[in-house]
C-alpha cells in the first residue's frame, strides 16, 4: 500500500488532518477557560447562583473538550520528529527553545491546576479554586503567545542566522519571539478564540431559549455571548484588516493568492469576489470582480499598482486556489457574525433578546461558524506561506523525514481512523452535555458528587426516570 | 572545558531528568491501566480512575517536556530518534490518545459495556509496550549518515526491544500496584497487595534480563560497566538493587502502605541510572554524542534560563495539587 505515492505529500496531508482535529479544541478552551473564569468571579462577585450553576455546567464540556485538545496536541509535539525531521533538525534550535517554554509557562500551568479546578471545589474552597480556574485561563492564553510565536516566525523570520550545518541559529531572541507579524497574529487568534467560544455558548443559550425563553441560565449565557459578537466581531474585523495589511508588507505572494491575483495590475488591481482560480493557467476564470477596490482596501488608493504572481517564479507559487476560497470562507463567517451581532443589538434595544425566535434560530446556526472560520484562517496562512515551511528560507519540500511513502501512508491512514472513532464519540458526549439545559443546583464533574446523590450523570438520570 | 561541554551535559541532565519524572509519573497512570482487565467490577474500575483523574494530564505534561526540550537542546537527536522510533512513536502516540479520552469519555458513555475501559486498558499496555521498545531501540543503536536516519523503518523490532518492551509493562503495572496499595483500602488494597508480589518477581526478572543482554549489544557497554577501574563506580548500583528489592519484600510483607510504592520508584531510579551509565556520553548510542547533537550556546542558555526558574515552580504547585488529593479514595464519598 501506498508504493508510487510521494512521501512528502503523505507527511502533508497527515499535519493538514492531525493540525485540523486539533486546532479547533485549543480554539475552543481558550475562550471556555476565560468564560469560566468571568463566570466564577461573578459567581464570587454577586453570590447569585446562576453564575455557580452555569460554571458548574460548562465546566463538563471544558472538561471534555480540554481532554481531546491535550491528547491530540501531544500527536502534534512529536510529529515535527517524526514526519519533518529535516525541519527539526534545521529549526530546532530557534523554534525548539519557544515550545519548550510553552511546556513550561503553560501546559503544567494548565496541567498543574486542572485538577482542583474540575475536582476540587470543596476540597480548597471558593478563593483557592478561583486561583485555580484563573491559572488554567491564564495557562491557555500563554500556550497561545508561545505557539503563535513560533509560528509566526516560520511566516516572517527575523533574529536568526545560518550555521554550517544549515541550522537557524538564534542571535536576536527578541526579534525571533516579537518578529513582525507575531503581534498581529496574537490579537487575530486569541479573538477568534473568544468568538468561537461566544458563538457557541449563544448557540446553546438560544437552542434552550427556543423550548423556554424564561430558563434563568440559558438567559444569562445567551445574553453574555451576545454581548461578545456585538463587540468583539467588530474589533475582529479591524484586526484582521491590520493583520492583511502586515501580511502585504511582509508575505506580499501570499496575499497575491488570497486575492486570486495571477496578473500584475500597474494601475489598481480588482476586487475578487468570487471566481475559480485555475493554478495551470494561472488566472481565475469565471471571475467577479469590483474595479480597483483591491488597491483602495490593501493599499487605501484606487490607481496603487498591485503586481501579482506573474512576477513570482512558478516553484513558488502558493497553491492558490485552495488559498482563495479558504480566506473567502472565513471572510465570510466573520460577516454572518457581524450581522448576528447587530442582529442581537437590536434584539436587545427592542427588549425582545430572550424572545426572538429569528435571532435564536439564527444564533444556533451560527454555533460551529467560529471553528469554519478558524479552521479556514489556518488555512489561508498555512497554504499561503507554501511551498515554504519557513518563508523564503526553507522548501517544504526539504523539511520531511527521510522516510518512505508505505511508513507516512499506514500511520496517516491509522490517525485517520483514530481520530474519526474518538472525535465523533467527543463531539457526541460534548453535545449530548449541550442539550441538557443548566438545572438549579447544576452538579460539577460526576466525581465530584456523591455517586448516590448526583443528580444529572447520564446513567443516573436514566435509571431514574 | 568549555562552557559549550558543561551545557551539553546539563542540558542532558535536565532532558534525562524531564524522561525520569514521566517514566516514573505517567508509569503508575499507565500501570493502572495495564491491571485494569483484572479488576472487572465497576466500582473498583471507577476508584482507580478517581485515584488518577485529577493529576494524570500533568503526569503526561513531562512527555511534552521531554520532546520539546530534546528538539530545544538537541535537535540533531530529536530529528534522527524520531524517525528511526517511527512505528513504536504513533503507536504511542495513538495509544495515548486512547487512554487520555477515557479519562472523560468514561463517564459520559451509556449502555453496560463501558468501551472506554477498553480504551484505557488497551492504550496503556500499548504506550507502555511502545515507550519499552522505543528504550530498546535506542539502546541497540541506530543507523545514522549525514545528520539523518538511514535505517528502515522496522528496524527497530528485534527481541532486545520486545525484551525491554515486556520489561516496561511490568515496571509500569508493579508501579501502578503499588500505587494503588497506597490510595485504596478495603478488599481492594488486598488484592493490589497480592498482584505486587508477582510483579515485583517479574520485574527483577526483567531488570537481571536487560542486564545480562545489554553488554552484548555493544563492547563499549561491557566496557563501561565491567572494565577497571570503571567498575568501583558501577558496582554499586547492582547492590543498590539488591537492597531495595530487600526493603520491598520487608515492606510487602508487614503490608506498609506508603513503602511498597516508593521503594518501587527507587527501583526504577536505579534502572534509570543504569541506562545513563550504559549510554553517557551518546545520545544515540554509538552515533551521536550530547557534544555533537547540541544546539547553540544561545539556545541551550536562553532556556536554561526558563528551566532553573520554572522547573522549581512546577514541582512546587505540582506537589500541591498532590497535596489537595492526599489520601485514600474512597467509593462511597467520591472526589470532594
Amino acid at each position: 500500500m501506498f508504493e508510487g505515492w510521494d512521501a512528502v505529500t503523505l507527511a502533508r496531508a497527515q499535519f493538514a488532518f492531525t493540525m485540523s482535529f486539533h486546532i479547533v479544541f485549543p480554539a475552543f478552551s481558550i475562550g471556555l477557560a476565560s468564560y469560566l473564569a468571568v463566570l466564577e468571579a461573578r459567581w464570587l462577585l454577586t453570590g447569585r447562583e446562576v453564575f455557580l450553576n452555569l460554571f458548574n455546567y460548562w465546566l463538563k464540556i471544558f472538561a471534555v473538550a480540554f481532554g481531546m485538545g491535550v491528547v491530540s496536541g501531544i500527536v502534534m509535539a512529536y510529529q515535527f520528529g517524526t514526519n519533518w525531521s529535516a525541519f527539526a533538525d534545521k529549526t530546532g534550535p530557534v523554534i525548539g527553545p519557544l515550545m519548550a517554554y510553552e511546556v513550561l509557562t503553560a501546559f503544567f500551568l494548565e496541567a498543574g491546576f486542572l485538577g482542583v479546578m474540575l475536582f476540587g471545589l470543596k476540597r480548597v474552597g471558593p478563593r483557592l479554586h478561583f486561583l485555580a480556574t484563573l491559572m488554567v485561563a491564564i495557562g491557555t492564553l500563554i500556550s497561545a503567545f508561545w505557539i503563535l510565536s513560533s509560528n509566526s516566525w516560520m511566516q516572517t523570520p527575523t533574529g536568526h542566522a545560518v550555521n554550517a550545518d544549515g541550522q537557524f541559529v538564534p542571535v536576536d531572541w527578541l526579534k525571533v519571539i516579537f518578529n513582525p507579524s507575531f503581534p498581529y497574529r496574537l490579537v487575530h487568534m486569541v479573538l477568534a478564540a473568544y468568538l468561537t467560544t461566544a458563538l457557541v455558548v449563544g448557540a446553546v443559550g438560544a437552542f434552550h431559549l427556543l423550548r423556554d425563553p424564561q430558563l434563568a441560565g440559558p438567559r444569562v449565557m445567551f445574553s453574555m455571548a451576545m454581548w461578545m459578537a456585538t463587540l468583539v466581531v467588530p474589533i475582529q474585523i479591524l484586526a484582521g484588516d491590520q493583520h492583511g495589511l502586515n501580511t502585504l508588507k511582509h508575505q506580499p505572494v501570499k496575499i497575491m493568492a488570497m486575492e486570486g491575483h495571477y496578473q500584475s495590475h500597474p494601475d489598481g488591481a480588482p476586487l475578487i469576489l468570487f471566481g475559480l482560480p485555475d493554478q495551470q493557467e494561472g488566472k481565475v476564470r469565471y471571475a467577479i470582480e469590483i474595479p480597483k477596490m483591491g488597491s483602495l482596501i490593501l493599499k487605501h488608493s484606487l490607481d496603487a499598482p498591485m503586481p501579482g504572481l506573474d512576477t513570482v517564479p512558478r516553484e513558488n507559487w502558493p497553491p492558490v486556489p485552495i488559498t482563495f476560497w479558504s480566506f473567502r470562507i472565513m471572510v465570510g463567517m466573520g460577516f454572518l457574525m457581524f450581522g448576528l451581532g447587530l442582529f442581537s443589538l437590536w434584539c436587545r434595544w427592542r427588549g425582545t433578546l430572550f424572545e426572538s425566535r429569528l435571532l435564536h434560530v439564527f444564533a444556533v446556526l451560527m454555533g460551529p461558524a467560529g471553528f469554519i472560520a478558524v479552521l479556514a484562517g489556518w488555512i489561508t496562512t498555512e497554504t499561503g506561506r507554501q511551498p515554504f515551511t519557513v518563508y523564503n528560507l526553507l522548501r517544504t519540500a526539504e523539511s520531511a523525514s527521510p522516510l518512505a511513502a508505505p511508513a507516512v501512508g499506514s500511520s496517516l491512514l491509522a490517525f485517520v481512523i483514530v481520530y474519526f472513532v474518538v472525535y465523533a464519540a467527543g463531539v457526541t458526549y460534548l453535545l449530548r452535555l449541550m442539550a441538557q439545559p443548566p438545572h438549579p443546583g447544576e452538579a460539577g464533574l460526576p466525581r465530584e458528587m456523591p455517586t448516590r446523590t448526583a443528580g444529572i450523570t447520564p446513567a443516573i438520570e436514566r435509571a431514574t426516570q | 572545558m568549555s562552557l559549550a561541554i558543561d551545557l551539553a551535559t546539563v542540558w542532558a541532565f535536565i532532558i534525562a531528568f524531564a524522561v525520569f519524572v514521566y517514566v516514573v509519573m505517567d508509569g503508575f497512570d499507565l500501570g493502572l491501566g495495564i491491571l485494569f482487565p483484572l479488576f472487572p467490577a465497576k466500582a473498583d474500575r471507577d476508584v482507580i480512575m478517581n485515584s488518577v483523574a485529577p493529576v494524570w494530564d500533568g503526569n503526561e505534561t513531562w512527555l511534552v517536556l521531554g520532546g520539546g526540550g530534546l528538539m530545544a537542546a538537541f535537535p540533531l537527536a530529536y530529528s534522527v530518534l524520531l524517525p528511526a522510533l517511527y512505528a513504536p512513536m504513533i503507536a504511542m502516540l495513538i495509544a495515548l490518545v486512547f487512554r487520555g479520552v477515557a479519562f472523560e469519555f468514561r463517564w459520559r458513555a451509556q449502555g453496560e459495556r463501558n468501551p472506554w475501559d477498553l480504551a484505557f486498558a488497551g492504550g496503556s499496555w500499548l504506550a507502555a509496550l511502545a515507550q519499552g521498545i522505543a528504550l530498546g531501540a535506542i539502546l541497540q543503536g541506530v543507523h545514522v549518515e549525514a545528520r539523518q536516519y538511514a535505517g528502515g523503518w522496522w528496524d527497530w523490532l528485534t527481541p532486545f526491544s520486545i525484551l525491554t518492551g515486556v520489561s516496561l509493562v511490568i515496571g509500569y503495572a508493579l508501579l501502578g500496584a503499588t500505587w494503588l496499595v497506597m490510595k485504596t483500602e478495603g478488599s481492594l488494597r488486598d488484592r493490589t497487595y497480592r498482584l505486587s508480589w508477582p510483579l515485583l518477581i517479574a520485574m527483577l526478572g526483567a531488570i537481571v534480563a536487560v542486564s545480562i543482554a545489554t553488554p552484548f549489544l555493544d563492547v563499549q557497554y561491557t566496557q563501561r560497566w565491567f572494565a577497571w577501574p570503571n567498575i568501583i563506580l558501577t558496582a554499586p548500583v547492582p547492590i543498590a538493587v539488591a537492597a531495595v528489592t530487600a526493603l520491598l519484600f520487608r515492606a510487602l510483607t508487614n503490608k506498609y502502605d506508603y513503602q511498597p510504592f516508593f521503594l518501587s520508584l527507587a527501583l526504577f531510579a536505579l534502572s534509570y541510572a543504569g541506562l545513563g551509565i550504559s549510554m553517557y556520553p551518546y545520545i544515540v548510542p554509538q552515533s551521536i554524542t550530547i557534544w555533537q547533537a547540541a544546539a547553540p550556546k544561545n539556545s541551550q542558555i536562553f532556556l536554561l534560563f526558563g528551566v532553573s526558574v520554572l522547573i522549581p515552580l512546577i514541582l512546587g504547585y505540582t506537589a500541591w495539587a498532590y497535596w489537595v488529593f492526599r489520601g485514600k479514595v474512597r467509593p462511597e464519598s467520591g472526589y470532594h
